[in-house]
């Protein structure tokens, strides 16, 4: 078993006191090796096993944590792997708009956001699924095709929805997990704890969008193809057996950048900002244009609208 | 003191009457062990490269594993029809048959657990799922509920179990004030397992399939079915191989009480079939997709049908006084039934519920060798927990191995009653 001491970032290593330090002690490192044993290999440390849940770690924690996974990836990909911690800004909620008569289903947004994120190559995920609708069939998802692959789009006869995690007001995927390992912050970002989620793939069951997407297999990410610049809630590479999902690029988004998909979007069907600014332009579009929520009636009450822009 | 003293021989008792057999018991308890062996093969090659080595994907996120779950927590939830008619029909001495019916209920739930266990994709996390020293998403999480409600009942079913064979051991009559309750209790715990299970899936918008609002009674009834199907089985091998003594009347008064829950599981079943297919909503898909197949996938079609086929059979069998109490057809009965309620909940549950997709892709689910030898090994270890305990329950059930019978008589402290 590797059983290395964490790095520690800020002077002498006493363990702050707090629930879950006393937690710990109760646990005790003879769980932890029975633990490396049900991983099916040995890389568990006692750190990552012992580790709560992130919303009731201590600051002192927090950095600890984020040192130890820092570690990590630089002996994983051979390279420097930031891993930020940017709260959430206050009197921000961020929402998304896409411009249905804009989308020309390129899926450009699909390879963006695989890369911005970090997601597993091999077996592949993607986070944003654009289908292909019939225009006589109007939004109707037993009519939708997220296979299709012409030689050019847009097809007649059909319009594109891309649809990714719709970051609920009401989200069903945080309510049933069993574990709190998955909530909504304060930006109204839904995010996931990686290293506190159990797998049991419940909150995957619930989402009515299809959004969040597990990692069946080992994450197999090349080295020289990870994005460095990460997010503990975000793009930071998963392990195996957990629940990953968008997070409107929280990495950039609390920087004042634009999520990657929004960037990359060639008829810029993508709109994005603070539903709290009322100059921002996703209000505009919210005031101006006619917009809808996707499967409304089951009340899961979307920060991610649906318009048509002409 | 005393007490104490005789805890610890009635431990070492019970571990010797485990561990001495005949033939027969040895070639079956090594059978169980052979398959617990592969399925513990599959399980460590599915820790090493993840889940992918099932079938499912993120369309179809449940399957074969959660099935079994389901249909387990039936089981456990029936063994109550084997308490009640003790009370009801002053059956046997009421401990004989209580025992039974709990011992089956902890195999039961030992085998949904391990199913839980083998589902999650981070085992080595499962303590944060402890109440208290996890995280537990009480009260909103049916997950959280599920956890509790399962493990209240498995710790009741153990407690009642080792204090009633304690009881025979040290050749003491059983407190009745204490028993009784806590067997009183198992009933509307056991209702609220299967029901909270049901809730499970029951809560979730997304899921039009599971969202219906009989999905709990339909469970319920479809449990009172299939439990009970074991164990009439299960008596008649038990009169067979053991001095036990059950009345032929006791068994036909059970196959009576499933016939009516049949009858009742049929009419629900129905009516749900009906709701959705006259509305003719899009929501219908799924039930299509069960039973006639949709765009050309037809995977689950066969099974769909056999499970009607064979619930209806069964029904008639046991409808009819005279099958009822034919050894033959009763035995049919009891396999079709068991099978009608199985596909059911495994395959025309689950995926169903998960195909097509949330957003229209049908992704076809058949479980991997990994899955089935998984599930064989968890099925293995239950029949072994199962079996085990009656082959220690049973002598001391018939008051042939006790304290003294036990002991040699020098050691035997005095008679206490
Ligand atoms: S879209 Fe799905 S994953 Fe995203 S917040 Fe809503 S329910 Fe959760
Ligand atoms: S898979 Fe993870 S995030 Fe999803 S419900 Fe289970 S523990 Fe929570």
């Amino acid at each position: 078993m590797t059983d290395h001491k964490p790095e520690c970032p800020i002077g002498g290593c006493e363990p702050p006191a707090t629930i879950g330090g006393t937690r710990r002690e109760f646990l005790g490192a003879a769980t932890a090796a029975m633990a490396t044993a049900l991983t099916g290999c040995g890389t568990l440390s006692k750190e990552e096993f012992l580790q709560h849940n992130f919303r009731e770690l201590s600051k002192q924690e927090v950095l600890d944590v984020i040192a130890r996974l820092e570690k990590e990836y630089q002996a994983k990909y051979g390279r420097e792997v930031k891993v930020a911690n940017t709260p959430a800004i206050p009197g921000v909620i961020f929402g998304y708009a896409l411009d249905l008569s804009r989308c020309i289903g390129c899926r450009r947004c699909v390879h963006a956001c695989v890369k911005e994120n970090n997601q597993s190559r091999d077996p592949e995920i993607q986070w944003i699924r654009v289908l292909q609708m019939d225009k006589e069939e109007g939004v109707n998802v037993q009519h939708a095709d997220a296979y299709y692959n012409p030689e050019e789009v847009p097809q007649e006869g059909h319009f594109y929805m891309p649809v990714q995690c719709q970051q609920c007001k009401k989200p069903p995927c945080t309510k049933v997990c069993p574990v709190g390992a998955t909530w909504r912050d304060k930006d109204g970002i839904v995010v996931v704890d990686y290293n506190w989620c159990i797998g049991c793939r419940y909150c995957m069951a619930a989402c009515p969008y299809g959004a969040r997407h597990f990692n069946w297999g080992e994450p197999h990410l090349p080295a020289d193809e990870v994005n460095p610049k990460t997010h503990y809630l975000g793009n930071r590479p998963r392990p195996k057996g957990v629940v990953e999902k968008c997070t409107f690029c929280i990495q950039r988004t609390r920087n004042g950048q634009y999520p990657a998909c929004v960037e990359i979007c060639p008829t810029g069907s993508r709109k994005f900002g603070n539903l709290l600014d009322k100059d921002s332009e996703i209000r505009y579009i919210l005031e101006n244009k006619r917009v809808f929520k996707f499967k409304e009636d089951l009340n899961t009450q979307p920060n991610f609208f649906y318009f048509y822009g002409v | 003191m005393f007490t104490l003293r005789n805890f610890s021989g009635f431990l070492s008792g019970t571990l010797r009457l485990i561990t001495k057999g005949g033939r027969l018991y040895y070639a079956w308890v090594g059978f169980l062990l052979l398959l617990i062996a592969i399925g513990a093969g599959a399980y460590i090659g599915q820790l090493k490269d993840g889940l992918i080595v099932t079938k499912m994907r993120d369309q179809v996120s449940w399957g074969f594993y959660i099935g079994n779950f389901t249909f387990l927590v039936g089981v456990a939830a029936a063994a109550i029809m084997l308490v009640i008619p003790a009370y009801i029909y002053d059956w046997e001495p009421i401990k004989e048959i209580t025992i039974l019916g709990e011992m089956l209920a902890i195999s039961a739930l030992i085998m949904c657990l391990g199913f839980v266990m083998v589902d999650i994709g981070r085992p080595d996390r499962f303590w944060h799922i402890i109440p208290l020293v996890g995280r537990l998403n009480w009260p909103q999480s049916m997950l959280a509920w599920d956890v509790i409600v399962l493990n209240l009942y498995l710790l009741l079913n153990w407690f009642v179990v080792t204090y009633l064979l304690f009881c025979a051991y040290t050749e003491r009559h059983y407190v009745k004030k204490l028993v009784l309750p806590l067997v009183l209790l198992s009933i509307p715990m056991a209702v609220s397992i299967h029901t909270v299970t049901a809730y499970l899936y029951n809560g979730l918008a997304a899921r039009p399939f599971w969202n219906s609002a009989i999905l709990a009674p339909r469970f319920l009834a479809s449990a009172f079915c299939s439990g009970p199907a074991i164990l009439l089985i299960l008596l008649q091998v038990l009169r067979k191989t053991t001095k036990l003594t059950i009345k032929d009347e006791a068994i036909f008064k059970v196959a009576e009480l499933m016939a009516y829950t049949m009858g009742f599981n049929l009419f629900l079943t129905a009516a749900e079939a009906f709701k959705e297919l006259y509305s003719g909503t899009e929501h219908m898909v799924y039930f299509q997709y069960l039973l006639f197949g949709l765009k050309g996938h037809t995977t689950l079609v066969p099974y769909a049908w056999a499970s009607i086929l064979c619930g209806l059979v069964a029904f008639i069998l046991f409808l009819v006084p005279r099958t009822r109490t034919n050894w033959v057809t009763l035995n049919i009965g009891c396999v079709l039934i068991y099978a009608s309620v199985y596909i059911e909940k495994g395959m025309g549950l689950i995926i169903p519920g998960l195909t097509p997709d949330v957003l229209g892709d049908i992704y076809v689910y058949r479980p991997s060798f990994t899955e089935i030898a998984v599930a064989a090994g968890i099925f293995a270890i239950g029949f072994l927990a199962f079996t085990l305990m009656l082959k220690a329950a049973v002598p001391m059930m018939l008051g042939e191995f006790t304290i003294t019978k036990g002991r040699t008589p020098v050691e035997a402290p005095p008679q206490e009653i």
